[in-house]
């Protein structure tokens, strides 16, 4: 009752504010029209530090904006399926894309290759991935061995279809480490908790602001996992969105592809 | 309907015990002094003791990652003296979760021994009951419903935690995944059926424990045992 009169008494006496709110409101909608429009992208943990540079650029040049928000391509799947408001998805695999597509939540037109993701045993600590990172691996001289969960990541599952490669996946089990996405796999290593990590190759690129730990690194040979094809797509929820659109030509652009190669990811796209 | 692993829903059971144990041994000199003191920097104590309850677990997972790192000092001595990290490990989550959930045990059993006040235990010194014998045989009887709230509250608390085994536990099967991970594995792999069932089972175990605790108050309040 108290709070009821005290709203009331609160907006009689703003009443010419109140009136103006709509209105005010009304033009800022209008303005932001005028400027360009904005695009909520999901993109997955590995290609979020390449996905803001490329964000910098795009809006530099078009005058759009862009949110990104980063996760497991599993979780943001299932994001975009519980109707997340994501206009594009830069996911790690190019199954979840498809399904999102079969299911109705993805433009199947839109999908494309962006990036072609490479996975890479890595460890603080700078001696102890001299040579073949595989003996090193059967050789056991570590605790822990942080991956991405390979039921929600797919550089979890390109870590998983390695360790199989190897043999090694049941001997080692007791001692591997899931991180929920591959950022945490990573973040596991740098912070010294896991002495080994299965981790994306972006990670560890120069261009990489965020990774100042050098250590060791042995580059998975590409036989040993299914490749990491990352696929873009434009979500049913973002098709009217013209600042989605017009970010995934630019992705598709030369310029974006030099930006993605210099973040570490595979030369070849289609 | 594939079977269900109710491994995750004993390995918390497990650690919300060990936790309630530890803390209860951890706890209880502390809510004593707490409930006692007169030092001018008692608030300050109160303060760090109520840390846990505001802080969002993230924070707690952020400090504890760097902490465990064999890297740190404290994680570094610990790899010496035991060649085992706390990252990754039961012994980490019970350490983890004694601090995530200080506040449940030390709060009520600091109110309950204030309840008690000086006198009974006054009473006690004048017959001669020398310190063990006025803690054990007057202040713990009177304050059993306080031991009870706080044991039942931390466990129940450490049977809720999340955010900061997300972020030291590294999700090992009988060693840190605990329930509420392996449900919110299930929710993102949309494996919904093995989800409701642990998440079922959690909600009835948690409204069991809190019906508990309130009906223990109702029926004996805190304050007159």
């Amino acid at each position: 009752m108290f709070m009821r009169s005290f709203v009331r008494s609160a907006l009689a006496l703003h009443r010419p504010l109140v009136c103006l709110f709509p209105l005010v409101s009304l033009c800022l909608a209008a303005s932001g029209v005028a400027v360009g429009a904005e695009a909520t992208v999901a993109v997955a943990a590995n290609f979020s530090e390449a996905a803001k540079r490329l964000v910098q650029r795009f809006e530099s040049a078009s005058g759009h904006r862009v949110r990104l928000v980063s996760g497991s391509t599993g979780k943001l799947f299932a994001q975009i399926v519980n109707s997340a408001p994501f206009d594009v998805f830069l996911a790690a695999d190019t199954a979840t894309p498809s399904v999102l597509v079969e299911r109705g939540f993805g433009i199947g037109e839109s999908q494309f290759t962006y990036a072609l993701g490479r996975l890479v045993l890595w460890s603080a600590d700078p001696q102890l991935l001299q040579g073949d990172g595989a003996a090193i691996l059967r050789q056991e001289r570590f605790r822990t061995l942080a991956i991405a969960n390979p039921e929600l990541a797919p550089y979890g599952l390109a870590a998983r279809q390695t360790l199989a490669h190897l043999g090694l996946w049941r001997r080692l089990a007791s001692r591997i480490a899931r991180g929920e996405n591959v950022g945490q796999a990573h973040t596991l290593v740098a912070t010294g908790n896991a002495e080994l990590g299965f981790v994306a190759r972006s990670f560890l690129s120069a261009e990489q602001a965020s990774s100042p730990v050098l250590g060791s690194r042995w580059d998975v040979p590409a036989y040993m996992h299914d490749p990491i094809r990352q696929d873009a797509v434009l979500t049913a929820y973002g098709k009217t969105n013209a600042a989605a659109f017009e970010f995934l030509a630019f992705v598709r652009s030369a310029a974006a592809g030099r930006i993605i190669h210099s973040f570490g990811y595979a030369a070849e796209r289609p | 309907m594939q079977v269900q692993d109710l491994g995750p829903l004993w390995l918390t059971l497990h650690l919300a015990a060990t936790t309630a144990l530890v803390l209860l041994a951890v706890g209880t000199p502390l809510a004593w002094w707490l409930a006692h003191t007169k030092h001018p920097f008692k608030p300050v104590f109160e303060a760090v003791t109520a840390l846990p309850l505001v802080l969002p677990p993230t924070v707690l997972g952020f400090y504890l990652l760097l902490l465990f790192s064999p890297n740190s000092a404290f994680g570094g001595w610990w790899l010496q003296i035991t060649d085992t990290t706390l990252t990754f490990s039961f012994t980490g989550l019970v350490l983890a979760s004694v601090i995530y959930s200080f506040p449940f045990t030390v709060q009520p059993l600091q109110s309950a021994f204030e309840a008690i006040g000086r006198g009974p235990l006054e009473v006690a010194a004048t017959l001669r009951a020398g310190f063990w014998d006025r803690f054990f045989c007057v202040a713990v009887p009177m304050a059993k419903r306080g031991f009870l709230t706080a044991a039942i509250l931390t466990f129940a608390h450490t049977l809720g935690e999340f955010g900061v085994v997300l972020m030291v536990g590294g999700n090992i099967p009988g060693q840190t995944r605990v329930v509420s991970i392996a449900i919110y594995e299930h929710v993102e792999t949309l494996q919904y059926a093995q989800a409701h069932v642990l998440a079922g089972i959690l909600l009835v175990l948690s409204f069991t424990i809190l019906l508990i605790v309130y009906g223990l108050n109702r029926y004996a309040p805190l304050g007159r045992a």
